[in-house]
């Protein structure tokens, strides 16, 4: 079995988010990046699989040389190799079109991703990857074993689960659940020494149309002063959210 | 031409967020100066009503079965193209991300995601979303033919509702050249509101001390007619489902009113939760950076100030 999980390079989930002086762009100073968090569960779950059924497994970043520190760490959380194809990625139809590339000549059996990226929250690339390849997609997935040929899949939707069965090969979208917080892998010494001699192949991207362009970057604005409540008096508070809030 | 909103159901009733789809089509629809209609699958209500959210005509597809993505991707874009739709509004609902990312390559659209502001302009189209887990703003300019537009539950009010019916059409389910998926089970807490979509949400952290000192959070939900959620230590200590853990890897929510009862407010958690309209903070540490980013807050202790306050909303109904 052939899996291969998609892996954001993202701001830690601390950073402060900043944005260049003219509006146009991400301001990437000082940022320290990891792996996205939603795909750290899916990589837990497909070293899992490497284990337990004798998965390969491989990740894959859509990124310029920069994020190859990312791509080294998920090697020595437990993959076996990496790609890393060699752009800056503009939208998520650019992402989705060279990961489908890469599965095409490929041939894998599982592709992994996370729900969504923590930068740009675009939730699109599994989805897209799924109808370019005309594969199964299972969405916001909290559970996932594979038997032969098919994926037993439990996904979260509005207001509670799904369980169904899905046939490989298939493309699912993970968060928190796929495995739980405790167990996801964290790098040891020998892993990090391993990573550093597995194979990270670079490749080029192929062409693809611009669907959407980002023309300006904002930041909220800031929230006003809290106005505080003496515990005694919740009245007072009752009727804030009523008269002035006017939420209740 | 026309802007097409995909109406979800659930047991066949339409959801919230689906006025939502068709409000904001026909705002989009008006904008680009054509009508906005709809489509719906498996509805028992009658789509008839939607006429009062400004669609003109309603694409009505029945007997669809269980849910499976392809097959309503693409019964959702048949409807598009058989109205010559421009563009297709959806929800960020979990139902509606099972669709975008289909739909954007079948349709041949680009699929802008996360939005809670009606469009920025709309020649060239340009919408503002939500990105950076509520840290900023990006707006994104469509640059192809086609859009579809997907926006954050709840984001976005609806605009009261105009006294017309909208003209109902039958349309073929499409159900070939989908994946075989076996729905094998569905699980779903009966009558209660699903997080995203819930206008007032009570949330409680590790100050709660203890599971079972949760009927005091429940009541004051019950109280409100709100929601219940949680911190992230709080689901990974499995006192409480992870389906409640709202913040940055748990579920993202914009609710009118949100209470944060126990919960400092980290960073991961603020991400999830600081879209909200009104946020109430308690806590009885005066330095919890959650005090930061709430309209109000009390210092106290949760275990005092929570039956009081539950007693204080009682009594605030009782006199409506």
């Amino acid at each position: 079995m052939k899996v291969l999980v998609c892996i954001s390079h993202v701001p830690d989930t601390t950073a402060k988010i900043n944005f260049t002086s003219d509006q146009k762009a991400f301001d990437k100073n000082g940022v320290s990046f990891v792996i996205n968090p939603y795909d750290e569960f899916g990589l837990t779950r497909a070293v899992w699989l490497q284990e337990k059924q004798g998965a390969t497994v491989t990740v894959v970043n859509v990124g310029t040389a920069e994020t190859e520190p990312t791509l080294r760490k998920a090697l020595a959380i437990g993959a076996n190799d990496a790609v890393r194809i060699n752009a800056e990625p503009t939208d998520g139809f650019f992402v989705a079109k060279q990961i489908a590339h890469l599965v095409k000549e490929n041939n894998y059996d599982l592709v992994i991703a996370g729900r969504e990226s923590i930068d740009y929250n675009g939730t699109q690339v599994p989805g897209m990857l799924a109808a370019m390849l005309d594969w199964p997609f299972v969405n916001a997935c909290v559970g996932l074993e594979v038997n032969g040929d098919q994926a037993e899949v439990v996904r979260e939707i509005d207001g509670g689960k799904e369980k169904s069965v899905v046939p490989l090969p298939a493309i699912i979208a993970g968060q928190k659940g796929l495995v739980e917080e405790k167990d996801l892998k964290i790098p040891n010494m020998r892993g990090i020494m391993q990573a550093r001699s597995k194979p990270l192949n670079v490749i080029e991207p192929v062409e693809a149309d611009l669907r959407t362009e980002s023309v300006h970057f904002e930041k909220p604005a800031p929230k006003g002063d809290c106005k505080m409540i003496e515990p005694d008096n919740v009245e007072e508070l009752v009727n804030l959210l009523h008269n002035e809030a006017k939420v209740i | 031409m026309s802007v097409l909103a995909y109406i979800e159901t659930w047991e066949g009733k339409f959801k919230k967020t689906s006025f939502e789809t068709a409000a904001y089509a026909s705002h989009v629809a008006k904008a680009l100066g054509t009508d906005a209609i709809a489509v719906v699958l498996n509805a028992t209500d009658d789509p008839a009503q939607l006429g009062q959210y400004g669609i003109k005509k309603v694409y009505r597809a029945s007997d669809a079965g269980d849910f499976n993505n392809y097959v309503w991707t693409n019964t959702i874009v048949a409807a598009a193209k058989e109205a010559s739709a421009k563009g297709i509004v959806i929800s960020g609902t979990f139902g509606g991300k099972m669709i975008g990312g289909l739909a954007a390559v079948k349709f041949d659209a680009s699929l802008i995601t996360n939005i809670s502001e009606k469009p920025t302009s709309t020649d060239p189209l340009v919408v503002r979303r939500s990105a950076f887990s509520s840290k900023g703003f990006v707006d994104y300019q469509v640059k192809s033919e086609r859009f579809i537009l997907s926006i954050i539950p709840n984001g976005i009010g609806v605009s009261a509702a105009e006294e017309a019916s909208a003209e109902v059409v039958d349309l073929n389910v499409v159900s070939d050249h989908a994946p075989a998926i076996q729905v094998k089970d569905v699980d779903r807490v009966k009558g209660k509101i699903p997080l995203p979509e819930a206008e007032m949400v009570v949330s409680a952290g590790r100050g709660m001390k203890d599971p079972s000192n949760w009927n005091l959070i429940e009541d004051l939900a019950e109280a409100l007619g709100a929601s219940t959620a949680c911190s992230k230590p709080v689901s990974d200590m499995g006192w409480r489902p992870h389906s409640e853990h709202v913040g940055q890897t748990g579920i993202a929510i914009n609710p009118n009113l949100y209470i944060a009862i126990g919960i400092s407010g980290a960073i991961q958690h603020l991400a999830g939760v600081s879209a909200s309209n009104k946020i109430v903070v308690i806590n009885t540490d005066p330095e919890a950076p959650f005090f930061k980013a709430a309209d109000y807050g009390i210092v106290g202790d949760a275990f005092d100030v929570v039956p009081k306050l539950t007693e204080a909303i009682k009594a605030h109904k009782a006199n409506q």
